[in-house]
């Protein structure tokens, strides 16, 4: 194979690992979030709660802003498309998730209760929505976008907003949701005690089985849904615009992977493994396993979906043979060998000190130690 | 096929959203440092102050950072949501230093920020210094790539057009890394930031001292960010002399609008101090003039001619005449990528596809081969961007850098003669001067994107294309949403950062017993220094 074929699928790899990092540690931050109000009853409980998380959110939402710079960089015509083509669910995404920094930093910064209230409400809702939006985004990958190209690749979308909350689009998300709750109670068991940790446990156990169950229901959908196959491409190791290609559109073509492939099976295995074995964990006490089991299932539950659509990224439901594939959306190979070095130098060295960070502050958050530290949340 | 209004209003929104982010990241930049600082002297001497000092300002910075990181959020969306062709157009070069930045500075600014916050009790005192040095990193290599990328933008080096994916491409890395604009940018920028981190250092400082609070530390930190800003100021002005050198030979008609030049002059050519500049009549109405200074000013020469607008637009005239060519070939290739025939004929022609590009606007039916000289005319005209508002910009910040410079040194002055206190004058001054650098940081940023139109990538890429396809309705959406969550936020933000400030450092006293002596009590005029 050139070198070119093995950068391409190598970035739609990386791609994935990185939205699989945004899942697990977004959307955990989103989920203590999500669960902020619920677990925590009294004030001293929900600032134990946000406490959590408090030290690390701000590093784990670079997954998310990694997660942009590395589309932007390895697949431009993917996030020009889809940003602009989702805009009003774009900009409900990035309203959302900018009132977070400001309701960790300023919630507790003055006494009062409404002052307090109204940013714990805030912090829900920018658990809650962007969760639900991701997931969503991704089920319209699944279901096509309507969207082409003039000759210059400029790109029009002429869809509506309302259809991209389609059901099958409000079941992935979800599946997103309670992913995310489950990742949120799993964070909090392990720095929590008394009541919160209790109500933290439950929430996995609740979070896992919502999710096992839709994911269940969203396979057998995406059964149904028509899905997308190349007929005629260019090679793809060539340069190319998504002008050149021949796409059809057949029911159950999704699954074609996993006939042609049988062993992708193991993947949406590995989602539903993760969140049952998760829940039995929390059922037993085990907050670590539960936490590791639950990406674990964030691993399958994303693989599933790229297993499905590979090569395809972003299909059009208007013009299907103006889809966006890995082949004809990617970079040049000079930018991806460049992001590759770059990757393989500063990956590792983040998660060692992502890993060195949780170290430092491992342990139970203490409501004492709150009401001490002026700089607690 | 493009709205202009559409185009407008993604223009005021990228304009707005940049700005008010803009106003959170200088700060965030000079500060880490004076934090770092402050925190060596406490690790090296033993001194608390040092670390009470460390602790008071660092909350004020998270107070500013929290801000930062929300509308910072803003900008990696809407290069996709809002610029959606430039970012297809471009992503293969530009997309590559955002995501660097995420991956090299970002992560270290955010993971490490979390622990110089909560860390206090869990790190060592190197440790914890330690962090505190990587948040400072790590937000300036922020800063460097995103320099970088607008560096890009200004003066796109290191990259060709591909008419087989209709982008442009990274060919070089290096050379955008070390482009002469992106590292000035980098340099210019970053010190702006020192120098803003400065300000408002001593203006809070300078308020306690007025009223003889918190004395200890309020008199440390005068100490501190006046020396601090001395530097950064005197650095900021050399390296604006050394980004203009540099932006002036690579974008002559950015250089044209700073100084209103409408007409090439035989050097030394005279400098404008101030003019009334008329974009419909290409003239001054009125100018204050000191002859001969321009020329040295500019070229470091006495000898080497600056062009001005006329001989611009000429220019313009020529390249847009042999850019028509390139676009012509490139809509042949679109439908036939191995047209040999289109693909010589765009060679010979593609330096000047950003021209082509520049008339398409005007010519019929958007179709380069129908201009007639009238459009091209027009379109010529274009390449000057608005020349009152840059002039004036410019100006302003200028006068600014300068102002703030005196202040400095008179800072210095009486910091070093320990007797700032006693001049309760300054103290006002001070205090009145805390809006200065943010405002002159501003005028930077509207020097460097107004001058550069019409184009969103200097000479490539015309503003016109480079806008998403939207509606006007999602437009005012948009910009409505943002502009009521933007004040909402700036209000609480501000209502933040004066009431911790008017509270002062005793606000953070609670933890005092833990680890001896650090609250504010222990500050009464009694334990002065001296």
């Amino acid at each position: 194979m050139e070198a070119y074929v093995i950068l391409k699928s190598l970035w739609w790899l990386l791609l994935g690992v990185l939205l699989m990092g945004l899942a697990i540690m977004v959307g955990m931050d989103m989920g203590v979030g999500t669960l902020l109000r619920f677990v925590g009853r009294t004030d001293t409980e929900r600032r134990v709660a946000l406490n959590t998380i408090g030290p690390h959110w701000d590093g784990n939402q670079v997954w998310f802003i990694l997660g942009g710079g590395a589309v932007f960089a390895a697949f431009p015509l993917i996030y020009a498309t889809a940003f602009s083509g989702l805009y009003v669910v774009m900009l409900l995404l990035l309203w959302t998730m900018i009132v977070r920094p400001l309701g960790f930093e300023y919630r507790s910064k003055l006494p009062g209760k409404n002052w307090r209230n109204a940013w714990d409400w805030l912090l829900f809702l920018s658990g809650f929505l962007p969760m639900v939006i991701y997931g969503a985004a991704v089920g319209n990958m699944l279901d096509g976008v309507p969207f082409h190209f003039d000759w210059d690749m400029n790109s029009h979308y002429t869809g509506s907003f309302i259809t991209l909350f389609n059901p099958f689009a409000i079941v992935t998300g979800l599946v997103s949701l309670s992913l995310s709750i489950y990742m949120g109670g799993a964070m909090l068991m392990g720095r929590t005690e008394g009541a919160v940790y209790e109500r933290a446990r439950k929430a996995v156990i609740g979070g896992g089985l919502v999710a096992a169950v839709l994911f269940a229901l969203a396979g057998v959908w995406v059964s149904f849904l028509p899905g997308y196959q190349l007929v005629a491409a260019p090679d793809p190791g060539a340069a190319q615009t998504p002008l050149q290609q021949t796409v059809t559109v057949a029911s159950g073509a999704w699954l074609h992977n996993f006939g042609a492939h049988p062993a992708l099976w193991l993947v949406p295995v590995l989602g539903f493994a993760g969140m049952l074995l998760g829940m039995l964990a929390a059922g037993n006490h085990k907050p670590i396993l539960t936490w590791w089991l639950g990406a674990l299932a964030w691993i399958g539950v994303i693989g599933t979906a790229g297993a499905a659509m590979f090569p395809f990224m972003m299909p059009s439901s208007s013009d299907p043979s103006q889809s966006l594939t890995v082949w004809n959306s990617v970079s040049s190979a000079h930018t991806l060998a460049w992001m590759t070095g770059w990757t393989a130098v500063f990956v590792p060295l983040v998660l060692w000190y992502t890993s060195w960070a949780f170290y430092v502050m491992r342990g139970k958050v203490k409501s004492e130690a709150i009401e001490a530290d002026e700089h607690a949340y | 096929m493009i709205n202009g209004t559409v185009v407008a209003l993604s223009r005021w929104q990228f304009a707005m959203t940049a700005l008010y982010h803009f106003l959170f990241v200088p700060l965030t930049l000079g500060l880490t440092f004076l934090l770092a600082a402050m925190e060596t002297v406490y690790v090296t001497t033993g001194k608390q102050i040092y670390r009470d000092m460390a602790q008071f300002w660092g909350k004020l910075f998270l107070i500013n950072f929290a801000l930062g990181v929300s509308t910072g959020l803003t900008m990696e969306f809407e290069f996709g949501t809002n610029w959606s062709f430039y970012s297809g157009f471009v992503g293969d070069i530009f997309g590559a230093p955002l995501a660097i930045e995420g991956l090299m500075a970002f992560f270290m600014e955010s993971t490490f920020v979390g622990l110089m916050a909560f860390g206090w009790q869990r790190l060592t005192k190197v440790q914890h210094l330690i962090v505190t040095y990587l948040v400072a990193l790590g937000s300036n290599l922020s800063a460097l790539w995103i320099l970088v990328a607008n560096g890009f933008m200004q003066d796109p080096q290191g990259a060709k057009f591909n008419p087989l994916t209709m982008r442009m491409e990274l060919h070089d890395f290096p050379a955008l890394l070390f482009s002469p604009d992106a590292q000035d940018k980098f340099v210019h920028t970053s010190i702006a930031g020192y120098v803003t981190a400065s300000v408002f250092v001593l203006g809070v400082s300078a308020y306690y001292m007025l009223q003889r609070r918190h004395m200890a530390l309020a008199k440390r930190s005068f100490r501190m960010a006046a020396l601090f800003g001395v530097l950064a100021t005197a650095g900021v002005i050399t390296l604006g002399d050394a980004l203009g050198f540099v932006g002036g030979h690579a974008q002559p008609t950015k250089l044209a609008a700073m100084e209103a030049m409408w007409h090439t002059e035989a050097p030394p050519a005279p400098f404008n101090v101030a003019a009334i500049p008329s974009q419909s009549q290409q003239r001054n109405l009125w100018t204050l003039q000191i002859p001969y200074v321009l020329t040295p000013l500019i070229t470091h020469t006495t000898t080497q001619s600056v062009p001005g607008v006329d001989t611009l637009e000429a220019q313009a005239v020529q390249r847009i005449k042999n850019g028509i060519p390139a676009v012509e070939a490139l809509k042949r290739l679109s439908s036939n990528p191995n047209d040999p025939q289109a693909l010589t004929q765009f060679d010979a022609h593609q330096a000047d596809l950003g021209y082509g590009f520049l008339v398409q606007r005007y010519a019929p039916n958007q179709d380069v081969a129908l201009a007639t000289n009238a459009d091209i005319a027009k379109a010529a005209r274009d390449v000057i961007p608005q020349v009152a508002p840059i002039f004036w910009t410019f100006r302003v910040m200028v006068a600014m850098g300068l102002l703030m410079l005196a202040f400095f040194i008179a800072a210095v002055m009486f910091t070093l003669r320990n007797d700032a206190e006693k001049h309760r004058w300054f103290l006002k001054l001070a205090l009145w001067m805390i809006p200065v650098p943010f405002v002159a940081c501003e005028m930077g940023w509207l020097v460097a994107e107004l001058g550069r139109q019409p184009w969103t990538v200097y000479q490539m890429l015309p503003t016109w294309m480079a806008a998403s396809s939207h509606t006007v309705g999602y437009m005012v959406f948009s910009l409505a949403g943002f502009l009521l969550l933007y004040s909402i936020f700036i209000a609480v933000e501000m209502y933040l950062m004066v009431k911790f400030i008017r509270l002062g450092p005793s606000a953070h006293g609670r933890e005092s017993p833990a680890h001896g002596g650090g609250s504010a009590g222990t500050y009464a005029p009694a334990a002065m220094l001296k």
